[in-house]
């Protein structure tokens, strides 16, 4: 069966560096993918190439069945209408209010929609994630970093999006509050039946939300599984890693003392 | 060998530039320049760049007017032709000083606010959030910006040449003792419509200059608070050259008969 995403054979390299390295990857409709992996193995980059941030240099993206590594255009921006990302350090636009910044897909992109329509919809989307319509008029800067990821969170599922990044969520916030974006995340994605795909390598948060996990290394997906399953993976690789060891496979470039 | 290969990176560096800021103006110009607009970011923008560089625009104008008299005064003294000083100085303000003041004025106010914006937004992911909202960044943030220059710096240099040729007025009949109504017809006799619109038309390549150096730096502008600091640096300098190695351009090829 093939899935809602698919990725197969994507390579990309920035000068000398091979960042991707061959990756292959499937994500059946609905279910939720949570990529783990160290920092600079490629996780963002990956995202970045379904996105269309990052062109890469080979390989193929289908989502859905359909080709879109080459979109580009007004293509690329009906494409995206499809999609929500939810940035690490939540992107959100300063200049502009909380309410503008959940409702800004809805107003600038491809629907067109009406301010008034777009706020009460944006008013909707920002109680879903628990925040209340006094929120709406602040601008970004005056909320705290957990608001902010749950304003970029509202944003991000503002236009009912089919499929949803979200790229370490929880980085930077205290158990408690990434318990609780974990809890969002669950919730929304359920709502909408959205495909997912969360890259962190904050354990805790990868067994909360995944259905499925895929540890990538060195550019390519090293093992992908049901999530259950991630504790007796078999993969050396993976148990250093879901353990934290500093000890394994898993050299760190670290010059002793 | 050492210097061979230093060299060879210099130049590789510098066609590396060259391609990448050819491939962001064919970018700007095809998608920045075409409908749809965004009317209300194009407004924002001709008040930041026009009517908040009024003040500066203005006093740098009225002094510049103020010392052509006196310099010309003194040069036209020595062969008794003193009564070229108000038609030269109008025409020194119109034709070049009105226009490259101006730009260079406005190249460091507003290159660099607009570098250091569009950076900030490149390092925090904003205009990546712009793309994954369906809305080009090329669209929604270079057209305005280019446009706003391109419509209000020519209205600056407008002004400026009004209070330029004031300027030299005042000095020329305070403290030189012109006649005035004498100082004012010998100006409105000996300058030609070519003198002002020429002036014009130099105004609004370099509005565009401007706008897109600042672009330019903030898009590719990479590295944190440094890198964004680099890039404000860049577009000042980068649009500061360009505004005078364009004068010279228009004025041999264009205007210089």
């Amino acid at each position: 069966m093939s899935g809602h995403i698919e990725l197969s054979g994507v390579h990309k390299s920035f000068g000398p560096k091979h960042v991707l390295d061959g990756v292959n990857l499937s994500v059946p409709k609905g279910h939720s993918l949570v990529v783990i992996g160290g920092s600079g193995t490629g996780k963002s980059v990956m995202l970045k190439c379904i996105l269309g941030l990052i062109q890469p240099d080979s390989g193929s993206i289908k989502i859905g069945g359909e080709e879109v590594s080459r979109l580009k255009g007004k293509d690329r921006d009906r494409l995206m209408t499809r999609f929500g990302m939810l940035f690490q350090g939540g992107a959100l636009f300063d200049s502009i209010p909380v309410w503008e910044n959940v409702a800004f897909g809805l107003i600038q992109g491809p629907l067109k929609m009406a301010r008034a329509r777009a706020r009460e919809i944006a008013m909707m989307k920002l109680g879903q994630v628990g925040l209340g319509a006094a929120i709406g008029e602040l601008k970004p800067a005056e909320l705290s970093g957990g608001m902010q990821k749950r304003v970029a969170l509202a944003r991000a599922i503002a236009a009912d999006p089919e499929i949803i990044f979200f790229d370490e969520p929880t980085t930077g916030l205290d158990p408690i509050m990434a318990d609780v974006i974990n809890n969002l995340i669950v919730d929304c994605v359920k709502r909408l039946g959205a495909t997912t795909i969360s890259i962190t390598h904050d354990m805790a948060s990868a067994r909360k939300i995944a259905d499925d996990i895929a540890m990538i290394y060195k550019g390519r997906i090293l093992w992908q599984g049901e999530a259950k399953k991630i504790d007796k993976s078999g993969n050396a690789h993976v148990e250093q890693f879901i353990h934290g060891r500093a000890e394994g496979p898993i050299q760190m470039e670290v010059l002793k003392p | 060998m050492n210097f061979v290969a230093h060299l060879g990176r210099t130049v590789l560096a510098l066609f590396a530039e060259v391609g990448r800021s050819s491939l962001f103006l064919k970018e700007a110009l095809v998608q920045g320049m075409t409908p749809h607009f965004y009317w209300r970011q194009i407004f924002t923008q001709m008040m930041r760049i026009g009517y908040f560089s009024l003040p500066v625009v203005g006093l740098t104008a009225f002094f510049t007017g103020g010392v052509l008299a006196l310099q010309i005064y003194i040069g036209s003294s020595r062969f008794n032709a003193e009564n070229l000083v108000s038609s030269i100085v109008a025409l020194g303000i119109t034709r070049e000083l009105g226009p490259v003041l101006a730009g260079l004025m406005v190249a460091g106010r507003v290159a660099a606010a607009i570098a250091a914006e569009l950076g900030t937004m490149r390092v925090t992911e904003q205009i990546d959030a712009l793309s994954t909202l369906s809305t080009n960044p090329y669209k929604y943030l270079v057209g305005p910006r280019l446009l706003a220059g391109v419509i209000t710096l020519p209205l600056l240099v407008v002004i400026a040449d009004t209070i330029g040729i004031m300027g030299g007025y005042i000095v020329g009949t305070k403290s030189l003792g012109f006649n005035g109504a004498a100082y004012i017809k010998n100006t409105v006799d000996f300058l030609e419509i070519g003198d002002v619109t020429s002036g014009l038309i130099k105004a609004a390549v370099f509005g565009f200059i401007i706008a897109l150096m600042g672009c330019y730096h903030g898009f590719h502008s990479k590295g944190g608070a440094q890198g964004v600091g680099r890039a404000t640096t860049n577009a000042v300098v980068s649009a500061s050259i360009l505004i005078l190695a364009a004068n010279y351009a228009m004025t041999s090829l264009l205007f210089g008969k």
